[in-house]
C-alpha cells in the first residue's frame, strides 16, 4: 500500500478504518471500518443517526488526541495521514469545521488567523493584503469586522461559532474540507450564507468536501456528488442526492436494523 | 445596634486569619513551619531571614529615576513616615525590618501632583550573603496621581517592607516586578492604607528568584476606597512563589478587586496563593471579589489556593471569590494544531491567552512590552523543557 500507485491522484482516502475511544473500562469501537475515497472536485454528503460516529471519523481524520486507530488507513494525494502530527494534517491541506468549535481564552480571531495562516504558508502574509483578506472573509460570513478583535470563539453564539468556521475555511484554503454539522444551530438566512462560503470554497479547482448533517434542506444548496448513510460506525450504503431524499421521507430505520443483525 | 456596640466595632478586631502585629521582633517566636502563616513556606530555603541571618547586607543597589516634583529620600530609623501606613508587621521577618533594615528610603508624591512617567526604582542585588533589609515608604498626597514602579534584578536574599499611603481622592499605581536571577531569595510584606476615595492598583509580577514569599495587605483610612490587585506569577522547575494578601476592608462603601494568575512549569514548581478578605462590622455597602487561576504546564508542579473570606456585616453589595488550577486544555491546543499551528506556538498562544486579560488590565504602557518579554522569556524556557523530553 505504500508503494506510490499510479493513480495516486488527488484524494482524500479512507479504507477500512478502525477507531476506538478510551473509555473508563474499556477501548470501545465507534468506527468499524470505514471506507470512503473524495476525489478532488468532489462533495460527499455523510448523514446518520445521533450516535452513529460521524464526528468520530471527522475527529480521526483530523488527529484528534482522544480517538486512536486500531486498524486501517487515511491517505490523503498518497501521503499517510495517520503518521502526521495534528498540525501537520492541517499544513498537508486538510481542515475540519467542527461540530462544536472551542473557545480560546485571550487569543484574539485576528492573531490566531494570522499565526495559522503563517504556519499554513511558512511565512507570515503581506500585511496590506491580509488585513482586507480577513475583513472580506468575516463580512462574507457576516461577522463584523469587531470579530477580529474578539477571543477566539468566546461568547460567540452558535451560529457565529459556524459561520466563524467557514470565514477560516476560505482564508486557510484547503485542498480537502470536514464540515461537521456545520449548518445545525443555523436559521435559514445563516444557512444560506454559509452555504454560498462552503460553494465559494468548492468552486475553486480541485477542492474535496466531507459534509457531515443531520438535515436534507443544507444539501439543496450545496448539491452533493454523492450521499453516504453512515449507520453504526461504518457506510451503510452510497448513492447519489437521491438517497438524500430517500432518507428525508423514510429515516434511517431500515439501515439501523439492517446493522443491528 | 447600640451606640457602645458600634464604638466597639471600631476597635480593631481580631480576625482569625490575621493576629494582631507587634513591632517587637520577640513577640514573634522563630516560625517552625507548622504555623498556619508558614505551613507552606520551605523555611529551610530562607537563607535564616525568618531566625537570626545577619541583615546588614549592602549588596543590593538602588538606583532612583523620578519626574520632577517627586522627592525621594534616604530616611533614618526615627523617621515618622515610617509606619504611618498603619502598617504592624504581623510576622517576625516584617519585625525584623523594621529594626534592622539597613536602607530606608521615601517616596513623595505631592498633593494634586500628576506624573507624566512612573517612578522607577531599581533594587540590583549583587550577592546572596550578607542578607538585605529594606523599608520604603510610598506617599501618595491627596489627588495625586502616580505610577510607582519597584524592580527587583540580580542575585540577593532580600527581606523588605513597603509601605504605601494613599492620600484621599488620590490614585496610585504599585506595579513591583521580581526579575531576579534564579538564585535570589524574597521576603516582601506591603501594607497600603487606602484614603477616602481614592484608588489604590496593586500590580505584583514575580518571575524570577528560588523563593519569593510576598505577603500583600491593604486596610482602608475612609470610606469610598477602592483596591486593585493584580499578580502575575510564573513558576519554573524548583521554585516556590507564595502570595499572601489580605484586604481588611475598615470602612464602609469601600471596594476590593483582586486577580492572581500563575503558570508553573517543571519539576518541584510550587506556588501559594492565598487571599484573604475580611469585612468588618462598620463595612457597610461594600463590594469584593478574589480570584485566582493557575496553569500547569507540565507535570510534578503544585498549586495551592486558598480564598477566605470572613463576613462580619451582612450589609455589602457583593462578594465573592472564585479559584480553578487547571492544566492545558487539550481541546484548545487541537483546534489551533487543527489549523496548522505547531504545537509549541499553540502552546504560546494559549499561554499568552491565559495572562492576555491581566496584562491589559495593569494598564502601564511603559511595561507592557518588557511583560510581554518577560512572559516569553519564562515560556522559551518552558519549551526548551518540553523539547528535551
Ligand atoms: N469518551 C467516550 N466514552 C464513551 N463513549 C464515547 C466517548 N466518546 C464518544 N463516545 C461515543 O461514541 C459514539 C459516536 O460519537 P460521535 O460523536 O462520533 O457521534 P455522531 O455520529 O457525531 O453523533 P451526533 O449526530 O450526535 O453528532 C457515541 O455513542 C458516543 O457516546
Ligand atoms: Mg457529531
Amino acid at each position: 500500500m505504500s508503494t506510490p500507485s499510479t493513480d495516486s491522484g488527488r484524494r482524500l482516502e479512507i479504507q477500512d478504518l478502525h477507531v476506538t475511544v478510551k473509555t473508563d473500562h474499556e477501548d470501545k469501537e465507534i468506527l468499524k471500518g470505514v471506507t470512503l475515497t473524495i476525489n478532488a472536485g468532489e462533495t460527499h454528503a455523510i448523514m446518520g443517526p445521533n450516535g452513529s460516529g460521524k464526528s468520530t471519523l471527522a475527529y480521526s481524520i483530523a488527529g484528534h488526541p482522544k480517538y486512536t486507530v486500531t486498524s486501517g488507513s487515511v491517505t490523503l494525494d498518497g501521503q499517510d495521514v495517520l503518521a502526521m502530527t495534528v498540525d501537520q494534517r492541517a499544513r498537508a491541506g486538510l481542515f475540519l469545521a467542527m461540530q462544536y468549535p472551542v473557545e480560546v481564552p485571550g487569543v484574539s480571531v485576528s492573531n490566531f488567523l494570522r499565526t495559522a495562516k503563517t504556519a499554513l504558508d511558512g511565512e507570515a502574509p503581506k500585511l496590506r493584503t491580509w488585513v482586507k483578506d480577513v475583513n472580506t472573509a468575516l463580512e462574507q460570513l457576516n461577522l463584523d469586522p469587531t470579530f477580529g478583535t474578539r477571543s477566539v470563539n468566546e461568547g460567540f453564539s452558535g451560529g457565529e461559532k459556524k459561520r466563524h468556521e467557514i470565514a477560516q475555511l476560505e482564508l486557510l484554503n484547503p485542498k480537502f474540507a470536514v464540515l461537521d454539522e456545520t449548518d445545525s444551530g443555523l436559521d435559514i438566512d445563516a444557512l444560506k450564507i454559509v452555504a454560498e462560503g462552503v460553494n465559494r470554497f468548492r468552486g475553486q479547482d480541485g477542492k474535496g468536501v466531507l459534509l457531515i448533517t443531520h438535515y436534507t434542506r443544507i444539501l439543496r444548496y450545496i448539491e452533493p456528488d454523492f450521499v453516504h448513510v453512515f449507520v453504526a460506525g461504518r457506510v451503510a450504503e452510497s448513492g447519489g442526492s437521491e438517497l438524500a431524499e430517500e432518507l428525508e421521507a423514510h429515516g434511517y430505520d431500515k439501515y439501523v436494523k439492517a446493522a443491528s443483525v | 445596634m447600640t451606640a457602645v456596640a458600634d464604638a466597639l466595632e471600631m476597635e480593631r478586631v481580631e480576625s482569625h486569619l490575621h493576629p494582631e502585629g507587634s513591632f517587637e521582633v520577640d513577640d514573634h517566636a522563630v516560625p517552625t513551619g507548622r504555623e498556619e502563616i508558614w505551613r507552606f513556606t520551605p523555611l529551610k530555603r530562607l537563607r535564616g531571614l525568618h531566625t537570626d541571618a545577619v541583615l546588614d547586607g549592602s549588596a543590593v543597589d538602588a538606583a532612583y529615576d523620578a519626574p520632577e516634583g517627586v522627592a525621594i529620600e534616604q530616611i533614618d530609623r526615627g523617621d515618622l513616615r515610617l509606619g504611618s501606613s498603619g502598617f504592624v508587621p504581623t510576622d517576625r521577618i516584617a519585625a525584623r525590618v523594621w529594626h534592622e533594615a539597613g536602607r530606608r528610603f521615601a517616596v513623595t508624591i505631592p498633593a494634586d501632583a500628576e506624573l507624566d512617567r512612573p517612578v522607577v526604582v531599581t533594587l540590583t542585588g549583587t550577592e546572596l550573603e550578607p542578607a538585605t533589609a529594606t523599608h520604603a515608604v510610598i506617599t501618595a498626597g491627596r489627588h495625586s496621581r502616580a505610577t510607582v514602579v519597584l524592580r527587583f534584578v540580580g542575585s540577593a536574599t532580600l527581606a523588605d517592607n513597603v509601605e504605601m499611603v494613599v492620600g484621599d481622592g488620590a490614585e496610585l499605581t504599585v506595579v513591583s516586578i521580581d526579575d531576579w536571577a534564579d538564585d535570589a531569595v524574597h521576603v516582601g510584606h506591603r501594607h497600603a492604607q487606602v484614603g477616602r476615595d481614592a484608588h489604590f492598583k496593586h500590580v505584583d509580577v514575580t518571575f524570577g528568584g528560588t523563593v519569593v514569599r510576598h505577603d500583600t495587605t491593604a486596610e482602608y483610612a475612609g470610606p469610598g476606597g477602592e483596591v486593585e490587585m493584580l499578580g502575575l506569577y510564573f513558576a519554573d522547575a524548583g521554585q516556590h512563589i507564595e502570595h499572601r494578601l489580605f484586604v481588611d476592608h475598615t470602612a464602609p462603601q469601600t471596594k476590593s478587586h483582586v486577580t492572581y494568575k500563575g503558570a508553573l512549569q517543571g519539576e518541584g514548581a510550587h506556588t501559594v496563593w492565598i487571599g484573604n478578605v475580611l469585612i468588618r462590622k462598620v463595612a457597610e455597602g461594600i463590594e469584593t471579589y478574589e480570584e485566582n487561576r493557575n496553569l500547569v504546564l507540565t507535570d510534578g508542579c503544585q498549586a495551592d489556593s486558598v480564598p477566605n473570606l470572613e463576613i462580619e456585616t451582612g450589609e455589602i453589595k457583593g462578594a465573592g471569590h472564585a479559584s480553578a488550577t487547571g492544566r492545558f486544555d487539550d481541546e484548545q491546543l487541537f483546534y489551533l494544531r487543527s489549523r496548522g499551528i505547531a504545537e509549541d506556538e499553540a502552546r504560546r498562544l494559549v499561554v499568552h491567552g491565559f495572562f492576555n486579560d491581566l496584562i491589559r488590565r495593569i494598564d502601564v504602557p511603559e511595561l507592557e512590552e518588557q511583560l510581554a518579554v518577560t512572559v516569553e522569556k519564562e515560556l522559551a524556557r518552558n519549551l526548551l523543557a518540553e523539547a528535551a523530553r
